[in-house]
């Protein structure tokens, strides 16, 4: 009993060795699978596990995302609490020590980031609220360039043999990604100040770069939607208080930002939010282009 | 460092001011501009300098074997840097699920059986009148690199409390492997798994009812195996006791049931995804050879094949989706006749807060106890999940479990879940 146990054990191993040369990344969310592919360059493979259509808080652990997690060698995750319904099980149910919490398989990007927004109160009473702070940090590119430098040393540690490499790929993305910042802050310098009304409170970071002023929140509590009641009383709030924009994500339903629209003079702009959020956001130095293009076209 | 990156700011200013006496307004604002880009610049520049410096400091600083350096944040962030996995907020992470209900039905529940079927558990609506459904506490953690552990309680509405699942489960494999040990429910089907909480219907479909008594737990050992493929596949084993039914106690030594399964899954484009599988169980017999006494319980095989479908749009399951799934249940249960029973189900998430759903379940008991009329219901239920951790939800069922013994059910229930975030399973 004990040798055949032993020997389907040997043929499952061999069976399971995996085949591929390159380094297999899985990516929770597209801003760090696009990252992983800037610093990889085609010594990786990277798997993103959701898209800029959906809402990352509200994810199934679908079989599609274990097989992918199963086969991965390193987790590239937010953290903060954003992929808590989901990526735990899936790490679970992939069962693969490579990447498991707190082995070099497994990064996560929030814990290089100030993280702004950490919520006073802890009570569910207050909504979704995430402990640690706001998870949505990809809305300052300087927070990418943070993670960039966390990232790069974590691909070094994790394939030792291509280290320089990344090391090159790590600096010459720096190069550029710090002329592209320059130029964005120039560009956004009309959104300084300007007040805006936010879908749920997921631009906390983008609002902060700007400069811009968050007047309210379209959801009477985080992950709660919106209601009738709470958007009259947005509306009240929005007569003592007017706001230029209403800020909406790609994955974000559009009905209470139209209601709201029809009602006070505010422009909605849609923003991509991540890569891939619209025709526009393809990486992410067209993600910030874009949506600074869009903000600024809705200023007029 | 920031005097630096001020003294560098003065210098540029100063040497830019310097020509600029004599300017007209317009030149007076073009320089002011050039001025700002070349200070933005500057800062940026300087900043990633100085994160440079930090990373390398840092790097000095670390043993090389270390985890990452992680640079140290800007405007300092305690707690942040010190939580890697999600659920390290507390140790153990805690939870309770409270579900209640009220349940109306036009035929006394205490006369209700299934023809044909005898199962022990779970069966029927339930009482009458108000009442606390099972009210469960989950404890869960790491026990330390190598094993995890959860303990499930059940408080049942006549105030017991039940282990309803304690295992252990080992995590060190890097092979795909996870054994788990201890008592949990069977991997076989797909809803025998979920809680009743997480379940799209007041009460298990008529199948789980029959042939296993609404789940099937068992004490035990499961190892499940995921393949390192593309496409989902997951391959598991069991061996248990079986004194759950249809197993029934056993005085010997060794296993009393056995279980395999597999399972498959995967994405039909950015939209759909599914999971299908086959199950098969058996338990022995009470009744060993050599020994006199009968306690009329046999051994029992059971077969199931299940599967389920989701649609979302853009697949993003939160603004709306919709779910087929369905099991077909094939088995001889205490060597009775050959059995079978399926339910089929659709649920429509037409609201972010709303979804309706529709269910019918049928069974074929084979020809015992002569029953002439195959058992049936069909169900229809509408449920409002204000957020992730509350649901409200109406039912009605129309069950006919034998000739002209129609019961029309009504369940009003509450699924109310406190503490832990709940893991969004498939």
């Amino acid at each position: 009993m004990r040798s055949l146990a032993l020997s389907l054990l040997v043929v499952v191993m061999a069976a399971a060795r995996p085949v591929a040369a390159e380094l297999n990344i899985f990516a929770t969310v597209p801003e760090w699978g696009a990252l992983a592919q800037e610093l990889g360059g085609d010594k990786v493979k990277v798997y993103t596990a959701t898209t800029a259509q959906q809402d990352p808080h509200r994810i199934e652990a679908r079989p599609s995302l274990i097989a992918r997690a199963r086969a991965a060698d390193l987790v590239v995750a937010t953290g903060a609490e954003l992929e808590a319904g989901w990526l735990p099980l899936v790490l679970q149910q992939a069962a693969n020590a490579k990447v498991r919490g707190g082995t070099p398989g497994y990064f996560e990007a929030a814990a290089v980031v100030p993280l702004l927004g950490k919520p006073a109160r802890l009570d569910r009473a207050e909504g979704d609220i995430h402990a640690q702070g706001d998870p949505h940090i990809q809305g300052d590119p300087r927070n990418i360039a943070r993670v960039a430098d966390a990232l790069a040393a974590r691909l070094a540690e994790v394939e030792p043999a291509n280290a320089a490499y990344y090391r090159e790929r790590h600096r010459l993305f720096a190069e550029r990604w710090t002329a592209a910042l320059a130029r964005w802050e120039k560009a956004a310098s009309p959104m300084k100040g300007v007040p805006v009304v936010v879908q749920h409170r997921s631009f906390t970071y983008l609002i902060a770069w700007l400069g811009m002023v968050e007047v309210v929140a379209l959801e009477p509590k985080p992950g709660m939607e919106p209601t009738t009641a709470h958007l009259s009383a947005v509306l009240g709030a929005l007569e003592k208080k007017p706001a230029k924009l209403v800020l909406r994500a790609a994955y974000q339903g559009d009905r209470a930002s139209q209601w709201l629209a029809q009602r006070a003079k505010v422009e909605v702009v849609v923003l991509p939010f991540t890569v891939g959020g619209s025709d526009g956001a393809k990486d992410l130095f067209s993600l910030y282009d874009d949506t600074l293009q869009r903000l600024l076209k809705g200023l007029g | 460092m920031s005097s630096v990156r001020s003294m560098a700011s003065a210098c540029a200013l100063a040497m830019l001011h310097a020509p600029a006496f004599a300017a007209s307004d317009a030149e007076l604002a073009e320089i002011r501009n050039e001025i700002r880009s070349l200070k933005s610049s500057y800062e940026a520049r300087i900043q990633a300098l100085e994160q440079r410096l930090k990373e390398a400091e840092a790097r000095a600083a670390t043993q090389p074997t270390a985890p990452a350096p992680v640079p140290a944040p800007i405007a300092a962030a305690p707690a942040a840097s010190a939580g890697s996995a999600a659920s390290s907020a507390f140790n153990p992470s805690i939870s309770a699920i409270l579900n209640g209900r009220y349940t109306h039905t036009s035929r006394d529940p205490a006369g209700s059986a299934i023809p044909g079927f005898r199962p022990e558990g779970e069966i029927g609506p339930g009482r009458r009148g108000f009442s606390l459904g099972e009210s469960e506490l989950v404890l869960s953690a790491s026990v330390d690199p190598l094993f995890d552990a959860a303990l499930n309680l059940a408080v049942t509405p006549e105030d017991t409390v039940e282990v309803e699942e304690a295992y252990g489960r080992y995590l060190g494999s890097s092979i795909g492997m996870t054994p788990k040990f201890g008592r949990f429910r069977s991997g076989i089907g797909y809803l025998n798994e979920q809680h009743a909480h997480a379940q799209d219907f007041a009460d298990a479909p008529l199948p789980y009812q029959a042939f296993v008594g609404g789940h099937y737990t068992t004490d035990g050992v499961q190892v499940k195996w995921v393949a390192p493929t593309e496409v989902y596949v997951e391959l598991g084993g069991e061996v248990g006791n079986g004194d759950a039914y249809p197993g029934a106690q056993r005085t010997h030594n060794g296993a009393g049931a056995g279980a395999a399964f597999a399972h498959f899954g995967g994405d039909f484009g950015d939209n759909a995804s599914w999971r299908a599988g086959v199950s098969h169980l058996r338990t022995k017999s009470s009744l060993e050879e050599g020994e006199g006494e009968v306690t009329g319980a046999a051994a029992s095989r059971l077969t199931i094949a299940d599967f389920v479908w989701k649609y979302a749009p853009r697949g993003n399951p939160r603004e709306g989706s919709f779910k087929v799934q369905g099991e077909y249940f094939d088995g001889r249960i205490r060597e009775a006749a050959s059995q079978s029973g399926w339910y089929l189900q659709g649920v429509w998430q037409f609201h972010p807060e709303w979804r309706i759903g529709a269910r019918y379940d049928r069974l074929d008991p084979g020809g015992v106890d002569d029953v002439t009329q195959a058992p049936r219901r069909a169900s229809a239920m509408v449920d409002w999940n204000p957020s992730e951790f509350s649901r409200v939800r109406l039912q009605f069922s129309r069950s006919e479990l034998a000739a002209g013994t129609t019961d029309n059910q009504w369940v009003l229930q509450y699924i109310l879940s406190l503490g832990a975030h709940g893991a969004h399973r498939y």
